[in-house]
């Protein structure tokens, strides 16, 4: 599990003299060459995929990144950019033959303009920081990832987070207005929500670093609801959770957020954190529903009443934010509490049609026993995201290549019930390989049509996101064809 | 050029499949009169035409309900117009999944019809009757509930489209959560045909609210509005708010907590007040603005959805201090949605943006031109359509963009024109500055590098 580009530094002479470049625009300090600090840089929150950067920068001003971009440029040498290092796709592994900038320098908060319900902040802010800035007045910063704590802006804008939450409040791509960025060419470029034209916004936030780098974030900044009312429900199986989805959702309630965790990862978080969840639970489902407190308490009598028709044999309301914290508890250590009951494992992340959850998660359930592998189910039930937890004996010789097997056939589940390889932890150079299964090569070919415009030279962040792209001056041959009334004999040449 | 071969080109056309007839007087895009009109039925047919265009180098722009032909700018050449009105299938409506997939030819009242059945809708409030998916999308349309709900770019959640080249490539998909690739449904929306013809799209919905209410309230005119200091910006609105944080408990009981500007002394002008409603715990999901003549003064209305609306609706009512009294009703209010132009080819409409909490200080910068403008639009949000009257001067025309843009740069604003006879239109710059100008251009040059897809419709080069 080691498929990275070289493990050790190549850093020649070409490199040294790059970096000698990059001392001269950036401060005292902001250039690492030293191996054992360059090291400490070698992966993200994808772990198995590592490689040493070539050189290290820590820019503190947009105009250092174009500088650095430039530098790039003159010497053909790609750069990738990184925040927390909290993705979980790799993408933000570095290249070993390339620079890697690093935005923990720019974490100002620039502006809180309330009057607006906005911020400016540089992207190495942590995304919880925006809402710690304006919670005194109210107001919040709405897409929570799990990372939330640690991650940064910045790669929230790259891999375009969600978060429990965004079953009703969307994506990074729907809270950001404004972005500054350094295109591959060292240009720095304001992307405006209110410019006519093209959305280039829209189309860089989720680019995943491969359309240049972030150096300024405008986020949209919501009132905090009035009303937050957070329910556990244990149901004696997954199938009487998914029916209690669908009611809910049928019933024409959103609710801010819908977790269900399967009776393995229930196992898991009562070994690690002792959260209490009811016994003997099959699955549990967590419903947060929030907003104006008249909306809310009509719509939590109405989740109570469908849980319980739904089979549900314990209801829990949150009365308070301790005991919202302790339902919360559970599920957000999830990912981690595994660890407690398996050796090894893979975090998945695939999305299917919330009406083909019961059938996906039914398939899981073979695919796991045919293949001697256990799978802990925790996942955004109101959208259809699923994060199955692959558990393997890393010991085992073939346990790991078995639990990579799983781990895929997962993914083509998701993909033959029209739904997605990846919902939230992003393509990266870990799913690359995937697409294909989602897109067919036109598809590829068009969105490298976008790639292109913004870097031709194919220098930011490249090997992630597209399976062998090809060079933008190549012309796929497959459009260049005799024209078909030719070819079929309709029409003569015109 | 595809002069010479006219029956030539029109037996290559039909050889497609697609329904072919010559263009008339009614086909115009932005006075620009195509050669023949193109009615595919088919993603592979409107693939198949594109093939053609490519070999004859034919120009193509593509068509809706054409609402919005006579929308921005001439084409440079357009030898076809392409109409999707036989794309109007309904794909797939996923229920279950509040999931709709459809052809682009769809019109969004058709959509709204077969939606409702199962109490669901698509949350975009498209101003004129008769648009189609496609258009929408093209033409990046929106209405009032922009406020709770986003924009067109917010609800689409995958795309089909055909290149100037005959490819097909779709992005996105059917599912609401997916960041797999690159989102080409964003670079699709507001493209006015430029990057190609858009054939099916895919959005996520919304349940349909049990209970609307709409309540308005009348606002003097601009002489009146207090403008709490001389920033552009206003002291934050909000009064004191307890300890609620998304993590926080649940807030005061009271909706519509503590409010400054009923505390201000004099009228609230409307900005004042769209920010109090905008920020008020009760959550309006749009709050809009009619302003009939700048002489005059201002309707502001606010929708709120939800089970508990009426009582929401009640709640803000104390934020307007000294004016109304607000009418609380089941219907929207006449105008509420509606552009303010007449929709015809030859309407003078503008549409001006600027930080919500400068908005007094657009209207202001529109009532200083003198023109009888009408201005109506996404109050809280700032996006704002003006119209002009038809028998507006080109040099007048000329002085109000340019002055109106003088008045709102400094905020952080602009003005665009969306629609406008020729000759008037040729005096401006439609956009104004758009720094992101060089690298839209990039993207056409990479999607249409022969620039037949709707050339020049968008902005020069695009």
């Amino acid at each position: 599990m080691t498929d990275t580009t070289g493990a050790t530094p190549v850093r020649g002479p070409a490199l040294d003299r790059i970096a000698r470049r990059l001392a001269a625009v950036l401060p005292p300090g902001a250039v690492i060459t030293d191996p054992v600090r360059l090291r400490t840089y070698e992966c993200d929150g994808l772990t198995h995929h590592r490689a040493v950067p070539g050189v290290v920068v820590l820019p503190e001003t947009a105009g250092q990144i174009a500088a650095v971009v430039r530098i790039c440029n003159e010497y053909g040498v790609p750069f990738v950019a990184r925040g927390a290092g909290t993705g979980l796709s790799g993408g933000a592994l570095p290249r070993t033959d390339g620079v890697l900038v690093v935005t923990s320098r720019m974490r100002r908060v620039l502006e809180v303009d309330l009057p607006n319900r906005r911020a400016v902040v540089e992207p190495g802010v942590t995304n919880l920081a925006i809402t710690e800035a304006v919670r005194p007045h109210g107001y919040y910063y709405a897409p929570d990832p799990s990372s939330q704590q640690v991650c940064t802006i910045g790669g929230n804008v790259a891999e375009n987070s969600g978060g429990a939450h965004c079953l009703k409040y969307g994506f990074t791509v729907n809270h950001v207005l404004a972005l500054e960025i350094v295109t591959p060419d060292g240009d720095i470029v304001t992307l405006d929500a209110d410019d006519p034209g093209y959305d280039l916004l829209g189309a860089f936030v989720g680019s995943e670093g491969t359309l240049g780098i972030t150096t300024k974030v405008t986020v949209r900044l919501l009132r905090a609801p009035e009303a937050v009312t957070t329910l556990l429900a244990a149901f004696g199986s997954i199938e009487q959770g998914g029916r209690a989805v669908s009611a809910i959702i049928g019933g024409g309630i959103v609710p801010a957020a819908i977790e269900m965790m399967d009776a393995l990862a229930i196992e898991a978080a009562e070994a690690a954190v002792a959260c209490a969840y009811p016994a003997g639970a099959g699955a549990v489902l967590i419903v947060e529903l929030d907003g104006p407190a008249a909306e809310t308490a009509l719509q939590s009598a109405e989740v109570e009443r469908v849980c319980l028709e739904s089979g549900a044999f314990e209801l829990r309301t949150a009365a308070d934010p301790a005991e919202r914290a302790a339902i919360w508890k559970g599920r957000r250590s999830a990912f981690a509490a595994v660890g407690r009951i398996s050796p090894a494992y893979i975090v998945q992340d695939g999305v299917v049609p919330r009406t083909a959850l019961p059938g996906v998660l039914a398939s899981i359930d073979r695919l796991s026993a045919e293949h001697g592998i256990r799978v802990a189910n925790v996942f955004h039930a109101g959208d259809g995201n699923l994060h199955p937890l692959v558990l393997f004996d890393d010991a085992e010789p073939g346990a790991a290549e078995r639990a990579e097997a799983v781990s895929g056939r997962i993914l083509d589940l998701c993909v033959e019930h029209g739904g997605s390889i990846t919902g939230e932890h992003g393509v990266g150079v870990d799913k690359a390989r995937y697409m294909p299964k989602m897109f067919t090569d036109d598809d590829l070919d068009t969105m490298q049509l976008v790639r292109c415009a913004f870097d031709s030279r194919g220098l930011s962040n490249p090997g992630k996101v597209f399976p062998t792209p090809r060079l933008c001056g190549e012309v796929p041959g497959v459009r260049r064809g005799a024209h078909p009334l030719v070819e079929s004999g309709r029409a003569e040449q015109f | 050029m595809g002069a010479p071969y006219g029956s030539a080109a029109v037996a290559a056309l039909r050889g497609t499949g697609a329904e072919i007839r010559d263009a008339g007087p009614g086909d115009t895009v932005a006075g620009v009169v195509p050669r023949w009109v193109a009615l595919p039925g088919s993603t592979e047919e409107v693939a198949a035409l594109m093939r053609v265009c490519a070999s004859l180098d034919l120009a193509a722009v593509p068509t809706g309900g054409g609402t919005r032909l006579h929308w921005g700018r001439p084409p440079e050449r357009c030898d076809l117009l392409v109409g999707t009105r036989h794309l109007d299938g309904i794909l797939e409506h996923a229920s279950g999944d509040l999931v709709v997939r459809t052809q682009a030819g769809v019109t969004a009242e058709a959509l709204a019809g077969a939606l409702a059945a199962a109490g669901q809708e698509l949350a975009l409030d498209v101003p004129a009757g008769g648009s189609t998916v496609g258009g929408v999308l093209a033409t990046a349309a929106a209405g009032p509930r922009r406020l709770r709900y986003g924009t067109a770019r917010d609800l689409l959640i995958g795309i089909t489209v055909v290149l100037a080249d005959g490819t097909v490539a779709r992005s996105g998909g059917k599912v609401v959560k997916n960041v797999a690739g690159y989102d080409l449904g964003k670079l699709f929306t507001g493209s006015y045909g430029t990057l190609g013809i858009i054939t099916e799209a895919a959005f996520r919905l919304h349940p349909v609210s049990p209970v609307r209410r709409w309540t308005t309230v009348r606002l003097p005119g601009p002489d009146s509005w207090t403008v709490p200091d001389g920033s552009g910006r206003l002291e934050a609105p909000i009064g004191p708010i307890g300890p609620t944080g998304p993590a926080g408990p649940a807030g005061p009981a009271g909706m519509g907590d503590p409010v400054g500007p009923a505390d201000t002394a004099g009228p609230i002008g409307p900005a004042a007040l769209a920010s109090a409603l905008a920020a008020a715990q009760a959550e309006p999901s749009a709050v809009e603005l009619d302003w009939a003549a700048p002489s005059g003064g201002v309707t502001v209305s606010a929708l709120f959805e939800g089970a508990a609306a009426d009582a929401r609706a009640q709640a803000v009512q104390g934020l307007a201090g000294a004016c109304g009294p607000w009418e609380v009703a089941g219907e929207a209010p006449a105008w509420w949605g509606e552009t303010p132009g007449n929709g015809v080819p030859g309407e003078i409409l503008l549409e001006l943006r600027v930080p919500p909490a400068s908005a007094d200080r657009a209207l202001r910068a529109v009532a200083a031109r003198g023109l009888p403008a009408r201005v109506r639009g996404s109050l809280a949000s700032a996006v704002l359509h003006v119209a002009l009257p038809a028998e507006t001067g080109g040099p007048e025309f000329a002085a109000f963009v340019s002055g109106v843009r003088d008045d709102v740069r400094p905020l952080g604003g602009r003005l665009t024109v969306l629609a406008a006879p020729p000759e008037l239109a040729r005096r401006v710059d439609p956009w104004g500055p758009v720094g992101a100008l060089p690298l839209m251009r990039r993207v056409k040059e990479r999607f249409d590098p022969g620039r037949r897809m709707s050339p020049g419709r968008l902005a020069e080069g695009l």
